[in-house]
């Protein structure tokens, strides 16, 4: 976080919306394409969660 | 599913990727701060009173008595050097003989509930349960601290009190 990593939750935009880290954007799994992850910036890095391990 | 994210990121050429195991199950299970549509909702954790006396196991309980009621506490929990809750000493216990160690006379294993329960979840079980106390901890069993009924039932009564001056209903002119 510290070195302006970029949060990514990857579950569906319902749960995002519901509770998300601090911080985080939204990206759901099955949308997670080109496109989508054109928001990202490539020269920081990306931390993906979603609800625990799975 | 964040793995695969990752892996699908990696794919598209990202570099730095990583995953958080936890997710956000251990986010919200450690207490931290989060945001939604859901993050207004009163949760045990905010009012577990941070201040109840802990021990280590080892510690003689003459001591741990001294302290805890000079703190006017009628309980510790008994807990590891990382604050992980293997027992808890009440009235019972801490009227033992001064001699013997906390973890000869503790209550073991104390039911506990996750900071992100919400009071109102909390209040029923508590109530079904026929519970003054919960102990809240985290998902490894680290102590956040003790929420007592009087003060739950009281942010519960405020919530309710907030949400009804905000929307009232059929008031008078």
């Amino acid at each position: 976080m510290e070195r302006g990593a970029q949060i990514v939750e990857v579950l569906p935009s319902e749960e995002y919306e519901d509770v998300h880290l601090p911080g985080a954007m939204s990206i759901p799994l099955k949308e997670l394409e080109e496109r989508s992850a054109a928001r990202l910036r490539r020269d920081l890095p990306v931390v993906t969660y979603c609800d625990d391990f799975q | 599913m964040s793995p695969r994210a990752a892996w699908r990121l990696e794919i598209m050429g990202f570099s730095n990727v990583f995953w958080y195991p936890g997710g956000k199950v251990d986010w919200t299970a450690a207490g931290l701060p989060f945001d939604g549509r859901l993050s207004g909702i009163p949760r045990v954790g905010d009012h577990a009173r941070r201040d109840v006396p802990t021990c280590l196991p080892e510690e003689r309980i003459a001591d741990v008595r001294e302290r805890v009621r000079g703190a006017n506490w009628n309980t510790c929990f008994v807990v590891t050097e990382d604050r992980v809750v293997v027992g808890r000493l009440q009235d019972e216990e801490l009227d033992a003989s001064g001699d013997l160690a906390a973890s000869e006379v503790m209550r073991n294993g104390p039911s506990t509930f996750r900071p992100d329960v919400t009071v109102h979840q909390t209040l029923d079980h508590m109530s079904e349960n026929d519970l003054t106390t919960m102990p809240v901890t985290t998902s490894e069993g680290r102590l956040i601290g003790l929420a007592l009924r009087e003060d739950l039932e009281a942010a519960h009564d405020r919530g309710v009190s907030a949400r009804t001056s905000s929307h009232p209903r059929g008031s008078a002119p």
